[in-house]
């Protein structure tokens, strides 16, 4: 069974957009078979999400998290580095905006922003470069090695939480709180400098704009720079690429610390933003839907950003589903494995019923 | 500090905890030995672990509820084979979309079924496996060193405890005094080889693939109807992956694979039953105990204790030349 090229317009829009509609699809046959309406669940969702500037602030902060670690999956697949340890690259992020946060005397949130953010890239891109190493120099398989630090970070947090950061008497597994300067300015506020009105009580902030910058900083990286162009020359052909100079060494090494960073970063939006406080699994689970996003975008950082917001569209969606119905939260779970099932696993069967229905490409025009 | 008693307890449950990891872990090595990656060991599991749980739960049997939890785990090992094989796509993402897909259904259906906050109804009677007492455990309980061995450690688990201990010489024997065996491990060793001498790799590979989604599928229904008495979500708790790093802790072959897992298993029992422990006047915390096996494996990728290499057609599927 060969894989027929199709046009590149194709591949990149239309193939995305089947498994997606192949994703929804599938989860509303879900929803029937446990009998509830997959239409009204639809409105519920949308209405929940979109219907208010509460629900626009909550599909932010959640689209925010995924543009983070959806960047740093898409970064690290760019060179063929599969990076499933965005989870515990976000947590030690964490830890980063944490001891940033409650050790540094900030005159200003400002500057604390730059000296959490920097605190949380550096923990994240640390936690990533240890398997990217032992990858490009032990042979490690980094996908084995990243999953296994996923599980050694949660250890690690524990740990830190609940022998040294935990604040005396306290029972709870969890840091004390932050000092009131290093608060983020929540979107209302930002919104109301230029006269509009949006809802007080989302954790959406700045770091939105942070994400957003940092989607351009991507695409200027990997589409305008030298390292960029290593990176992918690199993921197209590792021998071609070692060929014309480039070390894998070091690539591999260079793009897991901005992955890492990446997913580090995505601490200043749930950590420092939201909570104001470190807590056991305060990433839950972005770094994990940043693979469903990564892939979804098709490795590039506006994909990256549309995904992101869809996801965050979904996760506020399901939480509005899951207070109204009896349809659990979960339900995005199924739809996020769905997505990873159809554009990452099952491309090739997409991409074959697509080829049938216009046609493969013309020699040399793909 | 530890007596004999505590001594023996701990290896009692060490080989409880050991049996999910080591049918998870056998499992893999068939879907690996034929050249296909296997993350979603994890994901077969739970989903074993869910439909066996709610299958026992509603009809009393947990027999059926086995059946189930086997046939279920089989499901995503197809969905598996069809996404790696026949289309071949990423068998590493396949994995991780396996994974996603059982955390979620399992709860999503759970909710519908029982609507117990994604849990099934706890089991009773006939819904669990019983502990078996094997012949003269009795008798031998007050010999020294060999009655408690045998009488508390080996004896009084329920019997997929000794079908996982069986499927080790089982494994053993099927991979390398077998036919099939050695065709299997060519095909993830050389799948041009294998295709050459007029084998079909595809057949092959869903063979494996299978045999791996009934191992998991017993282990899941061990999770529930064995080691507890009921499914919770997320029951597995990341015993796919330490079977997983098992696997590679055994460089993918079947008796260093029950070593392994006795190891993660006595590793796990020593953390459930001690907070913090003193070694030597250090104290190792318990958070340092339960990453202890990430760690070693982490070691044993790097290649610093023996080299690990994995079949070495894993990970791509075949194209047949033409």
């Amino acid at each position: 069974m060969a894989v027929k090229r199709i046009p590149d317009w194709a591949d990149v829009v239309l193939v995305p957009l089947v498994s997606l509609i192949l994703a929804f699809v599938i989860s509303a046959l879900v929803i029937v078979a446990i009998g509830e309406d997959p239409w009204a669940a639809t409105q519920m969702m949308v209405s929940g999400a979109l219907g208010s500037t509460y629900g626009w602030g909550y599909t932010l902060y959640y689209a925010t998290n995924f543009m983070f670690t959806g960047l740093a999956v898409a970064v690290a697949f760019q060179a063929k580095l599969f990076n499933i340890g965005g989870e515990g690259q976000a947590t030690l992020g964490g830890l980063g905006v944490a001891l940033a946060c409650l050790y540094l005397p900030w005159p200003h949130w400002s500057l604390a922003l730059l000296g959490a953010a920097l605190g949380a890239a550096a923990f994240g891109a640390l936690w990533a470069a240890i398997p990217g190493y032992l990858q490009a120099k032990r042979g490690s398989h980094i996908v084995i090695t990243t999953i296994m630090f996923n599980f050694i970070a949660a250890a690690v947090l524990n740990y830190v939480l609940v022998n040294q950061l935990r604040p005396q008497g306290s029972m709870d597994p969890a840091s004390a709180r932050f000092p009131e300067v290093t608060q983020l300015p929540r979107l209302h506020e930002i919104l109301e400098v230029v006269g509009i009105p949006f809802s007080r009580s989302t954790p959406a902030n700045i770091s939105l704009l942070i994400a957003l910058a940092a989607c351009v900083a991507v695409w200027f990286l990997l589409w305008r720079t030298r390292l960029g162009y290593q990176i992918r020359a690199f993921g197209h052909s590792e021998a071609a690429a070692q060929y014309a100079g480039i070390s894998p060494l070091r690539i591999t090494i260079v793009v897991m610390l901005i992955s890492g960073g990446l997913s580090g970063m995505m601490a200043i939006n749930n950590v420092m933003g939201e909570a104001q406080r470190l807590v056991l699994n305060a990433v839950e689970g972005a770094g994990f839907i940043g693979i469903a996003v990564a892939l979804m975008g098709r490795n590039h950082p506006f994909g990256v950003f549309l995904a992101a917001l869809l996801f965050g569209f979904l996760y506020q969606g399901g939480a509005e589903l899951a207070l109204w119905t009896s349809i659990p939260r979960e339900l995005i779970v199924v739809i996020q494995a769905l997505v990873i099932l159809f554009t990452g696993a099952l491309d090739n069967m997409v991409r074959m019923g697509i080829a049938k229905v216009i046609g493969p490409a013309k020699q040399g025009g793909a | 500090m530890m007596d004999l008693a505590s001594v023996i307890q701990i290896l009692d449950s060490t080989l409880r905890l050991s049996t999910p990891l080591l049918l998870a872990c056998l499992a893999g090595l068939f879907s690996e030995r034929a050249g296909i990656f296997d993350i979603g060991l994890e994901g077969k599991m739970l989903a074993a672990a869910f439909f066996s749980a709610a299958t026992a739960a509603i009809t009393g049997s947990v027999w059926l509820g086995l059946g189930a939890g086997i046939l279920a785990s089989m499901a995503l090992s197809l969905l598996h084979g069809v996404a790696s094989i026949t289309f071949r796509g990423n068998q590493l993402i396949s994995g991780v979309a396996i994974n996603f897909l059982a955390a979620g259904l399992t709860v999503l259906i759970a909710q519908d079924w029982f609507q117990q906050g994604g849990r099934t109804p706890a089991l009773i009677g006939d819904g669990r496996f019983p502990r078996l007492d094997l012949p003269f455990a009795e008798a031998l309980r007050d010999v020294p060193v060999i009655g408690p061995a045998y009488s508390v450690i080996l004896s009084g688990h329920t019997i997929l405890v000794y079908v996982a201990l069986l499927c080790v010489p089982l494994t053993w024997y099927i991979l390398y005094r077998t036919r099939f065996g050695l065709r299997l491990r060519a095909v993830g060793e050389n799948p041009a080889a294998v295709d050459t001498a007029g084998v079909s790799v595809v057949r092959l590979r869903y063979a494996a693939v299978l045999i791996c989604g009934v191992l998991c599928g017993i282990a899941g229904a061990y999770l529930a109807t064995g080691l507890a008495a009921g499914f919770v979500k997320d029951m597995t708790a990341g015993r796919g992956y330490i079977a997983l790093a098992a696997l590679i802790f055994a460089k993918w072959r079947p008796w260093q694979a029950l070593g392994a897992v006795l190891l993660f298993g006595l590793l796990e029992a020593i953390a459930n039953r001690y907070q913090n422990i003193e070694l030597a006047g250090l104290v190792l915390p318990v958070q340092f105990m339960q990453a202890l096996p990430y760690i070693l494996t982490v070691i044993i990728l790097a290649g610093f204790v023996g080299k690990a290499v994995p079949p070495r057609a894993g990970g791509t599927a075949y194209v047949k030349e033409r």
